[in-house]
């Protein structure tokens, strides 16, 4: 089927060539970093990990999201998402090749990286988040392309395959699970040791990753002539605003805990993140507008899928409104979490983050091959649903 | 072959199979509850640490290292001297093994605004606490920073994949990580320990390629003459540290997260 994304047209190319150009740019990056060392980025021994963990991070989430195509396809028999959970599927592929390239861009012996094989140490969470990550791809691979070949061959998908989709359901739940864990496990890191990650990671993954799906799907209907039908594009609409609400409800849980118990540890994060946290005269605040930014962009993107109007009359606003929901969550969890957890150091200093121009070059480095996988995939699905249809 | 007996096959190694994988499940399940029955024997939910005949700890005296400013210099140099502690020049590249903070910074759990003027002003070394119970070790993903069993945490330069996992881990901050490569910011090298290369975490290791020829960490030898410092085996009641223990009033950093640190502070 990979001859289908050899055929485009020069919008498909440009875009090709375009995302290629930063592919090559964080490539010659890269090579700076592997022969210079980890010291090219902005992380120091008080906050060791930078953007590309926080971008692991999101990014598990998104890969998750796809999930909520995938469910209420194959567990609810929801008809109207059968066009589309090749999308979730494929859109998981890419993500989690972004993960897995971010936590290779982290390591400081990339080279050793194997070692997690070698030595498998069950009690660390970061080996579980290597299997389930690994999991959830291959169950991605396998069932996305046994069903694109069937349907291409216009005849039902064999029965096997659907015990790896009932599998990759609790999969997808489990990556962005072990992933919280990855955090919400550590002692002394006060703004991480809480319950409730999971439950966050998860509802904002749930938002995100379909309002990706959304914003891509509008863009496909006026590139591809694919059309994801009003129907699935309504009910992914009403599943982002949920689970964009339930984030929003647990990050004020946190606040409430925070606050009216008045615990500092509890606080200073928080503060950090949304006001500026004063030490010793100066007040640190680099993340500030960022948190803010997240806090805005939600009630925009909220309003603007749920205003009838925006929502089913122009697919600009909806789609402007998607973006914003994905924004304001990648704000919230691919910058604020992870950075801000590392604020106030364990001998109560702060150490502010910045990211090195390099740095910034490799993550969206990154994301370009993220989104060039992405391309190449949704051209094979979208050939095949043309064949099909023709 | 009839269909009974290779269906009694069939089931027969299936259930030797999973009788022998079952059996070590079980096995580490055990093992497992006997280490937690272990832990709730120290009443009020305290966590119990490890019985074995050695647990290296260190008392630190804090108010010989305000008195005397220049006994923290001392065991700074002697310890990074002697592990080729490397010096940058940009603090963001900052690798250390021991070094001096104020009483607010190691102990952020208890914090006073009347505090005393020698507590505010003057300075204490801080180091790894070789926990009993340590978060760096169960956070490894490759065993590369592991627990010896007289009870100092070791790192293997050669098996960490520089995830700094551990980092995040440790509740102390007493990990540091090689930005870039060390050796050309080594002042005056060792040839009897390593040096390490870039992209690996470190940390102080108590020692212990000293302590187990029978000698002292070279901060606690650095400083010998003032005893600010002392080591010793804390499972051994009638060792020098557990005669002081006995009868100083000592404090751990952070407490209250139950990592068991080895090293006690007299305040």
């Amino acid at each position: 089927m990979f001859e289908k994304a050899l055929k485009g047209n020069n919008y498909y190319w440009m875009w090709l060539a375009f995302l290629g150009f930063f592919i090559a740019v964080a490539a010659v990056c890269y090579l700076r970093q592997y022969f210079f060392g980890l010291g090219l980025t902005g992380m120091t021994r008080d906050v060791s990990w930078g953007i590309y963990i926080s971008q692991f991070t999101f990014l598990v989430g998104v890969a998750a999201g796809g999930v909520m195509l995938v469910l209420p396809y194959y567990i609810h028999n929801f008809k109207a998402f059968g066009r589309i959970t090749i999308l979730g599927e494929f859109l998981a592929i890419a993500a989690l090749l972004m993960c897995m390239m971010f936590i290779m861009a982290d390591l400081g012996q990339p080279l050793r990286g194997l070692n997690v094989l070698l030595y498998p140490s069950p009690q660390s969470m970061l080996f579980w988040d290597m299997c389930v990550l690994w999991g959830y791809l291959l169950l991605n691979v396998l069932c996305g392309w046994v069903i694109l070949t069937a349907e291409r061959k216009q005849v039902a998908p064999p029965k096997w395959i659907y015990f790896f989709v009932y599998l990759s359901i609790p999969f997808a739940f489990s990556i962005h699970t072990v992933t919280a864990m990855l955090y919400c496990g550590l002692p002394g890191r006060h703004f991480w040791l809480t319950a409730i990650v999971a439950p966050r990671f998860l509802a904002s993954a749930f938002a995100a990753g379909p309002a990706l799906i959304v914003v891509i799907a509008l863009i496909l209907k006026r590139v591809a002539h694919f059309d994801a039908g009003k129907q699935a594009i309504d009910k992914m609409v009403t599943i982002i605003s949920y689970a964009a609400i339930a984030n929003m409800f647990f990050v004020g849980l946190e606040f409430f805990v925070g606050f009216y118990s008045d615990i500092p540890g509890h606080k200073h994060t928080l503060e950090y993140l949304f006001f500026g946290l004063e030490h010793h005269g100066h007040v640190y605040n680099n993340l500030v507008p960022y948190m803010w930014g997240f806090v805005v962009l939600f009630f925009v993107g909220i309003a603007l899928i749920n205003y009838p109007r925006t929502r089913r009359d122009n697919d600009l606003w909806l789609g402007i409104g998607c973006a914003s929901i994905f924004l304001a969550f990648w704000l919230d969890k691919g910058i604020g979490f992870v950075l801000g957890g590392f604020v106030p150091t364990p001998t109560h200093e702060i150490v502010e983050y910045y990211p090195t121009i390099n740095e910034i070059f490799i993550t969206i480095g990154v994301w370009a091959t993220g989104f060039f996988i992405l391309t190449i995939l949704y051209k094979i699905a979208i050939g095949v649903e043309h064949e099909v249809e023709a | 072959m009839d269909i009974k007996r290779r269906n009694f096959l069939k089931v027969a190694g299936i259930s030797t199979l999973a009788g022998l994988g079952g059996t070590a499940v079980v096995d580490r399940l055990v093992a497992g509850a006997g280490v937690a029955e272990a832990a709730a024997g120290g009443g009020h939910g305290a966590q119990q640490a490890s019985a074995g005949a050695v647990r290296y700890g260190m008392v630190i005296d804090v108010k010989k290292f305000y008195d005397d400013p220049g006994l923290g210099d001392k065991a700074i140099k002697a310890c990074h001297q002697f592990h080729n502690v490397p010096q940058f020049p940009d603090k963001r590249d900052e690798i250390k093994w021991i070094w001096m903070t104020h009483f607010e910074n190691a102990f952020p759990e208890a914090p006073n605004h009347y505090q005393d003027e020698a507590n505010q002003k003057k300075q204490l070394p801080i180091l790894c606490n070789h926990c009993d119970n340590p978060p760096c070790v169960r956070a490894c993903p490759t065993k590369a920073t592991f627990r010896y069993e007289d009870g100092i945490i070791g790192m293997d330069y050669h098996r960490c994949i520089g995830c700094r996992f551990c980092m995040a881990a440790c509740p102390y901050g007493s990990r540091s990580f090689n930005w870039r490569e060390p050796r050309p910011f080594i002042v005056d090298i060792n040839q009897d320990y390593p040096a390490r290369t870039r992209g690996v975490v470190e940390k102080c290791n108590f020692c212990v390629e000293l302590v187990q020829i029978g000698k002292l960490p070279a901060c606690v030898e650095a400083v010998a003459d003032s005893k600010a410092l002392v080591f010793g085996n804390l499972n051994d009641p009638n060792s020098e540290i557990r005669q002081i223990l006995k009868e100083k009033y000592t404090r751990l950093r952070n407490p209250s997260l139950g990592t068991l640190p080895s090293v006690f502070y007299i305040v």
